[in-house]
């Protein structure tokens, strides 16, 4: 048998399977199933990225069709550059996990059975895995729900808890209005591509054939950006996201901001460039501005949270929005006929689609470990841990610096990347783009440095400082398993910064597939150090440079210093020799953003509250004050209260139908009939 | 002859490392001119350097390693900025390491860090400290990316080198868009330098200080790391100015008399700009905190007229 990337897929999908079984005979050796099962889930993750990278340098497109599903309506797979590309994020970082999760899952061991955990889990990888490999409707949206449903039950896995119920039930609602736009949009192509004659139109192929018209094509991109907005978490269909991935078992939180938000990445990369192929300026420019607002929005939501994980989940909601912004670039690069321009904003998508979910899967871990040692999420009780947990700090600290774009680490080169593409805008034609565009970058460039505000208040609150609050029960680094998942995530976010050439080479037929453009050969002359997307006149940018020089200098630093003995005595903090001081007059998570919610507070429903306690005392001479803020989405009120009111009052009248009496209901049916009588 | 451009760097880093303090007694000694106070010497700053370094460190109980480590990941990104911005030549290898926006990553991996720092220790002071930095630099960094935007439209690169080049050779500095993006850049360095309005560095008063508030428990080798840092992100926030809006002079060709020219040309822009530094910092007093937020919503407004008058003048 030769070994093909669509072998070694079945192969991974086979141990998935195998873990799903496994989980149903080994219900009562908990331990045992943990360990055997994410292991498995590891060797099918690590086996499905190695295809995926397969596939995309080898460059050839593998079809198959499978005899499943509907009568006459067999499911097509097919493993192309983007799909390749998709399964080397999605199965790097689901073996990472999963390492991380052979120790993570232990702690729930005598709590309660994992069972369900391990089962979902497995089913949840497949589902992400058959996404982005399908090659019809029928399958996309099977393997969507099973993507779907698999993560509904992982959120819900602590059920007993009633925010995590309601926060399961809102992820389920906006999961499924999406999938309906994602089932619309694709009936109107596959309705098109045959005349609504016949079922052929349903495979993805058939849809690439067919020129839509531009009034449908605008429909079908319509839904499908609406439908694939709300499973990525795009402001304002975002409030599922920062209530659903916190409240998930953190592995769990990794793998959906980290991987599943990227399934619906590559659903629109997919629609628009190889299912649609032929758009208009305005869609480009339309996917850019969703992106800066939700880069804008989403980090300053971050930046506000007391809640460790709903911060990094906050901050996945900036991410897409980067993302989209490379990809709304380069929509607009391509509808004007620039390719080299259109590859250079779509190489920033997607590396910033791998960077996103390598750093934000490695945070999400470190929050994992921070819960799994302190039983807490609130920031505000946090503070000291590096000293608890060095291993946890020190590789979470990498996830900060790589998520604030950070030279040398990973997210700095998309984000330059994504700079270049909007500096080069303005070799574009229309004015207005030419003078709207760089206000956009300049949006970039505040949603950058306030990711850089919230990553330092993230660490610095968990991480630094005294210990605040009240309990006191010792502290213990997480185990080597977590360590080594987190460990190796972190590798990569280095590795992915110091070498984007090999990277960006790597990935040069996706764009070449998507757009007809490539950017690698303009870089060649200049080797694996330099990136010169463009010409190396118009910018550079040496990572291996920048990291050896900064440890050069560090170094040199330190042994000049040192040769000489200096001692260092360690004696009581200062703090401008002011006595006495409390691990309470550190600066708290709410006071480090402060400043920023006097500043851009009015993008919130900001209410702050200062009460004497307790209730009845002078307001002169309180013994306490009582402080009370609330921080709440505007979007709550503006676009989700009014949709939830109306649901309510038509259902309110609808529901004056239902009498109760045999008799009404009589009627009903004897109406129905008169009514579809007279139409006969 | 021509000098190699190893050694040029070499030199430009030398320069770096020994002008920096030079500069900052120099506007020190204007500042005190200016304000009719006696003067500290121009050499101070070194025998200020010289003592922090041979005492020995007084470093807080519960420091961590991020504290220790800070001062030299801090000096060690500031003086590789150093070899990247054109300062006496054009012609540096490193120059190509990293364009205008890496440059300001480079400056914002310091911030990050010292801001670390000053959570650290867990005193209110360095919480303070951090939180206003950061807050005020979320605000400086979309101005910044605005004003280098407006000037690589002009000169068509992000690359530092590239754009003294090109600006060099055009015969006029009234470009309109250079001159707002100037305006823009003067107001950005000042934030990022923590001079007035924004900080001032002559004050240790709780409750105006920002950047000393996250240094405040440092001592001895480790005060004396940040505080050359400091003196040298001044020098190269001036150089850069100077190598983008004021690049005549600086030398292309790498000869050796090319460079001994742009070494007193240089050192003759600083002098002035030292001067112009203290009239400002003279002539406006220290602005309250949420005042900053008008001051760089200015800049800002500056380095978007400065790209809107290149679309339509240029």
């Amino acid at each position: 048998m030769i070994i093909t990337p669509a072998t070694i897929l079945s192969l991974s999908f086979a141990v998935l399977l195998l873990v799903v079984l496994l989980a149903l005979f080994l219900r009562s050796h908990q331990r045992l199933l943990i360990t055997a099962g994410y292991s498995l889930m590891a060797v099918a993750a690590l086996l499905t990225a190695g295809a995926g990278v397969w596939a995309v340098s080898r460059g050839t497109i593998a079809q198959v069709i499978l005899p499943l599903g509907l009568p006459d309506l067999p499911v097509h797979l097919r493993l192309d550059h983007l799909s390749g590309f998709f399964l080397a994020v999605i199965g790097l970082l689901a073996f990472f996990v999963s390492v991380y999760s052979v120790g993570y899952v232990k702690g729930f061991l005598g709590h309660r059975q994992v069972t369900s955990l391990v089962i979902f889990s497995s089913l949840f990888l497949a589902g992400m895995f058959l996404v982005v490999l399908s090659d019809d409707a029928f399958i996309f949206l099977v393997s969507w729900e099973i993507m779907a449903a698999s993560s509904y039950f992982l959120v819900l896995f602590e059920d007993e808890r009633i925010e995590n119920r309601r926060a399961a039930l809102l992820y389920l609602v906006v999961a499924h209005v999406g999938a309906i736009a994602i089932l619309l949009s694709f009936g109107v192509m596959a309705g098109l591509a045959t005349d609504y004659h016949g079922f052929e139109g349903y495979t993805f192929d058939a849809m690439r054939e067919t020129d839509l018209p531009a009034g449908w094509a605008t429909a079908a991109f319509l839904l499908a950006f609406f439908g694939f907005s709300a499973k990525a978490g795009v402001v304002p269909l975002h409030v599922w996201l920062p209530e659903a991935h916190p409240v998930a078992p953190s592995n769990v939180s990794a793998l959906m901001s980290g991987v599943m938000l990227k399934t619906a990445i590559y659903g629109i990369i997919r629609v628009v460039f190889d299912l649609i192929g032929d758009f208009p300026v305005w869609w480009g420019a339309l996917v850019l501005i969703f992106g800066l607002i939700s880069a804008v929005v989403g980090m300053l939501s971050a930046v506000m949270q007391q809640d460790l994980k709903k911060l990094l989940a906050y901050s996945s909601v900036k991410n897409i929005g980067i993302i989209l912004i490379g990809i709304g670039l380069s929509m607009i690069f391509s509808s004007s006929e620039m390719v080299l321009l259109a590859a250079l904003a779509l190489i920033a998508a997607l590396y910033h689609t791998l960077n996103h979910a390598m750093y934000k899967g490695l945070l999400f871990m470190g929050a994992g470990a921070v819960l799994h040692a302190t039983h807490e999420r609130n920031m505000e009780n946090m503070g000291g841990l590096i000293r608890d947990l060095p291993w946890t700090a020190a590789l979470f600290l990498v996830g900060c610096v790589s998520i604030s774009a950070l030279p040398p680490f990973n997210g700095f080169v998309s984000e330059w990347l994504t700079y270049q593409a909007f500096l080069l805008s303005p070799a574009l034609e229309s004015p207005i783009l030419n003078l709207l565009i760089p206000l956009g970058a300049a949006l970039l460039a505040l949603s950058g440095a306030l990711a850089a505000a919230g990553f330092v208040k993230a660490f610095g609150i968990t991480f630094l400082g005294h210990r605040r609050g009240t309990h006191h029960h010792r502290v213990h680094e997480v185990g080597w398993a977590m360590r080594a998942g987190m460990l190796l995530a972190a590798i990569t976010c280095l590795g992915l910064g110091v070498f984007p050439t090999y990277l960006i080479h790597w990935m040069d037929p996706i764009t070449e597939q998507l757009v007809g453009g490539k950017i690698a050969s303009s870089a060649a002359g200049f080797g694996w150090m330099w990136l010169t997307p463009i010409a190396a006149e118009r910018a550079s940018y040496s990572a291996p440079v920048a990291f050896v020089g900064i440890l050069a200098v560090v170094v040199v630093t330190y042994l000049i210093l040192h040769t000489r003995p200096g001692t260092i005595h360690r004696v009581p903090l200062w703090d401008c020799g002011f006595e006495k001081i409390t691990s309470r007059m550190q600066y708290t998570a709410t006071s480090f953003s402060m400043p920023l919610r006097r500043i851009l507070g009015f993008l919130f429903s900001v209410k702050e509250e200062v009460k004497p306690f307790p209730p009845g005392a002078h307001p002169a001479f309180p013994e306490r004050l009582q402080y009370r803020l609330r921080v709440r989405d505007r979007f709550w009120g503006w676009l989700y209260k009014p949709v939830i009111d109306v649901s309510f009052w038509i259902s309110r009248k609808v529901g004056k139908l239902q009498q109760g009496r045999i008799q009404v209901y009589l009627i009903y049916s004897f109406v129905t009939i008169i009514v579809l009588l007279l139409f006969l | 002859m021509k000098v190699h451009p190893l050694l040029i760097e070499l030199i430009q880093v030398f320069v770096l490392l020994f002008a920096a303090p030079l500069f900052a007694g120099w506007v020190k000694m204007v500042k005190c001119w200016s304000q009719g106070r006696t003067s500290p010497s121009l050499l101070q700053p070194y025998r200020d350097l010289c003592k922090l370094f041979s005492k020995d460190v007084a470093l807080a109980e519960n420091a961590s390693w991020i504290f220790r480590s800070t001062p030299y990941l801090v000096f060690g990104v500031t003086v590789l900025a150093g070899g990247i911005i054109p300062i006496i030549s054009v012609d540096l290898p490193l120059s190509a390491t990293a364009d205008v926006i890496a440059l300001v990553a480079l400056f914002a991996i310091a911030r990050f860090f010292t801001a670390l720092a000053g959570m650290d220790i867990g005193t209110s002071f360095g919480g303070m400290g951090s939180s206003r930095e950061m807050t005020i630099a979320s605000l400086a960094e979309p101005a910044m990316l605005m004003a280098i935007f407006a000037v690589s439209l002009a000169s068509k690169s992000t690359s530092l080198s590239q754009m003294a080049i090109v600006v060099s050779q055009g015969y006029s500095i009234l470009r309109p868009s250079l001159a707002f993006a100037l305006l823009a850049f003067i107001l950005i360095a000042l934030t990022e330098t923590g001079r007035v309005p924004v900080d001032n560095p002559a004050t240790h008063l709780e409750l105006t200080m920002i950047h000393e508030a996250m240094i405040l428990e440092y001592s001895g080798r480790h005060l004396a790391l940040i505080e050359w840092a400091k003196m040298m992100k001044l020098f190269l926030f001036i150089t850069l100015g100077i190598a983008v809006f004021f690049p005549w002079g600086i030398d292309a060709a790498g000869g050796a008399a090319g460079l001994a020219s742009s070494f007193l040309i240089m050192s003759l822009k600083l002098g002035i700009s030292g001067v112009g530094l203290v009239l400002i910092e003279t002539g406006l007093a220290k602005m309250r905190i949420f005042r900053v937020t008008e001051f760089l919503g200015s800049a800002f407004l500056f380095a978007t007229l400065g790209m809107l008058s290149f679309f339509i003048l240029e």
